[in-house]
Parts: C-alpha cells; sequence; structure tokens
C-alpha cells in the first residue's frame, strides 16, 4: 500500500515539477525551436542580460516588491498585534474584512483598481501599481503573523508588566520578538505576492514602465524566444527560494 | 478596553484598513457605479446614467455563452482538482510521518507560491506540437501519434488544475490531519471495510476542506483570462478575456465594469453559499 501511496505521490510531483523543468533545461538549448538533441549553451542568458528593457522591467519589479513587502509588513504587523491582543465590538467583522482581496478574482479587483484609479486622478503608473500591490499583500501578512500569535504565552505579557514594565517597552522586547518568525515569513509572502503579481499589474502598470510578468505575458503574446525561458526559469528560481525560506520561519505543515 | 486602549488598536488598526479601503473596497464601489454610466467621467466626456450596459449584457446571448463557458471550466477544473488532488492529501496527512512528510508536503505547496504566469508559460512549452510530450510520447510508443494539445480545451485545462492543484491539497490536507485515528479504528473493529468508511466517515469529516479547497479553485478559474489566452489560443475566449478585451483592447470601460460587476455578483454567490463550509474549514 505504502508503495502505490509513494508511486502516486511521486506521479503528482512529476506532474507539477516536469514542465518547470522543462524550461529550465530548454533555456540552455541552443535551438530556438526547443530542438533536440540537446545542444548546451548559454547564450540566451547572455542575450537576456543585454536586453535593457528586460533588466529594467526586473529591477522594477525587485524594488516594487522590496517597498510593497516593507509597507504591507508594517501596517500589517500593526493590525494584526491590535486584533490579536484586544477584543472590542467588529473584531469579526474585521477579520472577515480580509478575505475580500484573497478571495475575489484579481480579474475583477484589477479593473476595479483601474477604473477608480482613473477615477481619482492617479492613474496608471508605478505609483497605482505599489497602491494595488499592498492591498493584495496585506492579508496574507495579517493572517500569518496572527498564526503567530495564536500560540503566544498571554502570562509572558502580564509576567513584564508586573515587574513594571510599560506597554510600548513590553511590545518591543517581548511582543514583538516572538511574533518576529511570522513578521519575516509575512515579508517574504508579501515580496512574492507583489513579485509575482501579474493580474493586478497588467491593469495597472503603464505600458513601456511594466512590471516583469506583464513584459513576459506581453513578449509571449507577441510569440516567445527562449529569452523569455531563460528569465522565466529566473523568476521560478527567485520565488521558490524565497518560499523554502519563508516556510522555514513560518512551519507550514509541520509535524503536529 | 480602556480609552487609552481603544485609542493604541484605533491608531494600530486604522492604516491597514484605510489602505485597503482605498485600493479595494472603494474600486470595488466604484466599478459598480462606473457600469451605470454611457461613458468614462474623465476630461470633458459627456456622460449619464444608463442601464444599457446591463441590458447589453442579458439581452446578447454572447456574453451568457461566455460565462457559462468559464462556469464550465471551473466546474472541470474543480473536478480535476479534487479528484487528483484528495488521495494526494490523503497520504500525505495519514501515511507519511515527520521528515518524509515535512518535504513531500513543503514540494506539494512551492510551486503554488512561484510565478503563475511562468508556470503556464511552461506548458506552453510541453504541449506545443513537436514539443516534449510529443516527443517524448513517440519516443516511447512504437507508432506514431501527433500530440498537439497546444491551443485546445484540454490544455487550458491542464494548466488550470497544474496552478490550481496544490489549493486543494493544502485544504483537505489541514482537515484530514483533523481527523481522530480511533474513529477510524472503532470504524474498522466494528467491522466497517474502507470503501465504507472513506464514504461514511472520512468524507464527511474532510467535507469542509474539500469545499473550502473547491471554492479556491473555482472561483479565480471562472475570472481566469491569461491562462485561457496563452494555452487555448483561439479556443480561449472566455468570460474573462471578455472583460480583458473591454479594458485593454475595445476600451468600453462601462461595459467591462458591467461584466467584472457580474462576474462579481456571482463570485459572491458562491462565496456566500460556501461560507459555512469555509468558516468550519477555517478553525
Amino acid at each position: 500500500m505504502i508503495v502505490v501511496a509513494r508511486a502516486y505521490l511521486g506521479l503528482i510531483l512529476v506532474f507539477l515539477y516536469a514542465p518547470i523543468i522543462v524550461m529550465g533545461v530548454m533555456s540552455l538549448n541552443a535551438s530556438e525551436f526547443y530542438a533536440l538533441p540537446f545542444d548546451f549553451s548559454t547564450e540566451w542568458y547572455e542575450r537576456l542580460f543585454a536586453n535593457e528593457e528586460v533588466l529594467a522591467a526586473s529591477w522594477r519589479s525587485v524594488w516594487i516588491a522590496l517597498v510593497v513587502a516593507t509597507v504591507a509588513t508594517t501596517l500589517g504587523t500593526m493590525a494584526s498585534l491590535a486584533l490579536w491582543r484586544h477584543d472590542f465590538p467588529g473584531k469579526r467583522i474585521l477579520q472577515a474584512l480580509l478575505f475580500p482581496p484573497i478571495a475575489v478574482p484579481w480579474l475583477i479587483i484589477g479593473t476595479a483598481m483601474l477604473v477608480f484609479f482613473f477615477g481619482i486622478g492617479l492613474g496608471r503608473g508605478t505609483p497605482a501599481v505599489v497602491l494595488g500591490h499592498v492591498a493584495l499583500a496585506l492579508p496574507y501578512v495579517i493572517i500569518t503573523v496572527t498564526a503567530r500569535m495564536q500560540s503566544f504565552d498571554r502570562a509572558l505579557d502580564e509576567a513584564a508588566r508586573s515587574l513594571g514594565a510599560r506597554s510600548w517597552t513590553v511590545a518591543r522586547k517581548v511582543i514583538l520578538p516572538y511574533a518576529s518568525p511570522g513578521i519575516i515569513a509575512g515579508w517574504l509572502f508579501a515580496f512574492a505576492v507583489s513579485f509575482d503579481q501579474f493580474v493586478v499589474s497588467y491593469f495597472l502598470a503603464e505600458p513601456g514602465d511594466s512590471t516583469l510578468p506583464v513584459l513576459i505575458y506581453t513578449a509571449i503574446r507577441k510569440g516567445f524566444t527562449p529569452e523569455i525561458n531563460a528569465i522565466a526559469t529566473i523568476i521560478i528560481a527567485v520565488s521558490m527560494t524565497l518560499m523554502i525560506v519563508a516556510a522555514r520561519f513560518a512551519r507550514f505543515g509541520g509535524t503536529r | 478596553m480602556t480609552r487609552a486602549e481603544r485609542i493604541r488598536a484605533l491608531g494600530l488598526l486604522a492604516p491597514a484598513y484605510l489602505w485597503l479601503t482605498v485600493a479595494v473596497f472603494l474600486p470595488l464601489s466604484a466599478m459598480a457605479f462606473f457600469s451605470l454610466l454611457t461613458e468614462v467621467p474623465f476630461g470633458e466626456r459627456e456622460w449619464s446614467f444608463t442601464i444599457a450596459n446591463y441590458t447589453e449584457v442579458f439581452g446578447n446571448p454572447v456574453y451568457a455563452t461566455l460565462l457559462w463557458k468559464s462556469l464550465k471550466l471551473g466546474f472541470w477544473v474543480t473536478f480535476w482538482c479534487l479528484v487528483l488532488g484528495f488521495p494526494c492529501a490523503w497520504i500525505l496527512a495519514r501515511m507519511l510521518k515527520g521528515r518524509s512528510r515535512e518535504v513531500l508536503f513543503l514540494l506539494v505547496i512551492l510551486p503554488f507560491w512561484s510565478n503563475a504566469l511562468v508556470r503556464i508559460f511552461s506548458w506552453a512549452i510541453v504541449l506545443r506540437g513537436n514539443g516534449v510530450l510529443d516527443r517524448a510520447v513517440n519516443a516511447v510508443l512504437p507508432w506514431d501519434v501527433n500530440i498537439n494539445l497546444m491551443f485546445s480545451e484540454p490544455a487550458i485545462i491542464i494548466g488550470l488544475v497544474h496552478s490550481y492543484l496544490p489549493y486543494v491539497i493544502l485544504t483537505t490536507y489541514l482537515s484530514l490531519q483533523a481527523i481522530d485515528e480511533t474513529l477510524i479504528e472503532a470504524a474498522r473493529s466494528l467491522g466497517a471495510r474502507w470503501p465504507r468508511i472513506l464514504w461514511r466517515l472520512v468524507l464527511p469529516l474532510a467535507l469542509p476542506g474539500l469545499i473550502a479547497g473547491a471554492v479556491l479553485v473555482f472561483v479565480p478559474v471562472v475570472g481566469s483570462f491569461m491562462e485561457p489566452r496563452l494555452l487555448g489560443g483561439r479556443f480561449g475566449t472566455t468570460y474573462g478575456t471578455l472583460i480583458e478585451d473591454q479594458f485593454v483592447a475595445v476600451f468600453n470601460w462601462p461595459l467591462g465594469a458591467a461584466l467584472s460587476f457580474i462576474l462579481l455578483a456571482v463570485v459572491l454567490v458562491i462565496l456566500a453559499a460556501a461560507s459555512p463550509a469555509l468558516r468550519k474549514a477555517a478553525t
């Protein structure tokens, strides 16, 4: 039985990873049309690093993600600590409000942001992208940090207070250090949400000033080249590495 | 809660929720407003209120056909995700232990946190005619077959199942893990066989997780446009691509807003119907 189970799991993993691995291998194949036999070449990577447009979009994507992750983590941590610490009327409503940004399809949110941002005169462009990404990332940060704080022993809080610590000191010396793995994981999730975000960026980014996923989408629709393979391989490597790090902090699916 | 505490809580909560209001809740309301206009109200353009966008959508069967197509696509993708995901979640939750479970779980969840667009693109390389799948199958089989799945309905379904399968595995895993082992042992000692245990015991207990997973797959798939576009080509016109076109190609924003708003209504109905199960799965 366990053999069948392992074989099945193996097949699922092949389904999940084979296309990604194929893409990675093909990015190192000299043939433009993915011809076999495989002929090793780094040509596409060289071309990629000479492509100004791709480099600019990559750089833009990275710094947008850095700004988004930092802002979302700061605001999200503040909110989740308040939600964790205090009981007040309407708390459940506030928690329920975190779901629309996750559950409503990005197509709807993206187009809604587009019309609204035009309506208030902000229009398209990087500020609009950042504004949108932070909102999408906030719920993930709040949920991650709140999950971490669930295991906090409230007696620690009381002990610190009874020893005369003020609430700011308790927050800084007791609560924040305890929350920090959740905060770090939340930051990484927020970074990933922004860095991998295509749909919302697609509607909010200025043409010619786009983020990396938007650039890739446009390039694929024009007819793809192995250069796209190369940049796609790099992206997937970066985001998977980030998530492995995040998972270490968030301890997903750990042994219970 | 004292007054000081209330002020502090408010100060901590306000920035995040103001941000969500400006970037999510106001835009969603603005879209409802936009969908009732004749023209986008920017610059010097004349505009007035109308329900023409809605009569257009409900009067022309093309829109209903595409919405139905997207709903069917959502159904099939959800179906395959559940069928493939449930055994996988069962194995992870009930048959593996310790380190190997941790590693395999991470491996299953990992693709879900990587770039969706890039993963769809990778399927384009695999599926196209004379592509990797075609060659691999022909290398194994003694006779010639021509596999060109690219730009077809199955290609869209494969790509979407690949994108959303980890969701179902994650939610089902969580609910399966919570099942008390002694319940299953009790059923077995009372003489129940595995099919009966699965049907009468495991499935009902895992249902909240399965429903949560199904909703998390169905909702975004109904609103998908990038996947059908890239993998479906000519066959890839869906309700989602229709909305995309209104905003980036045809520039009929009020109509696009009406289409988006109708989709939002459909999504909200689904979410509301599933909310008891979602709440159960969350706890």
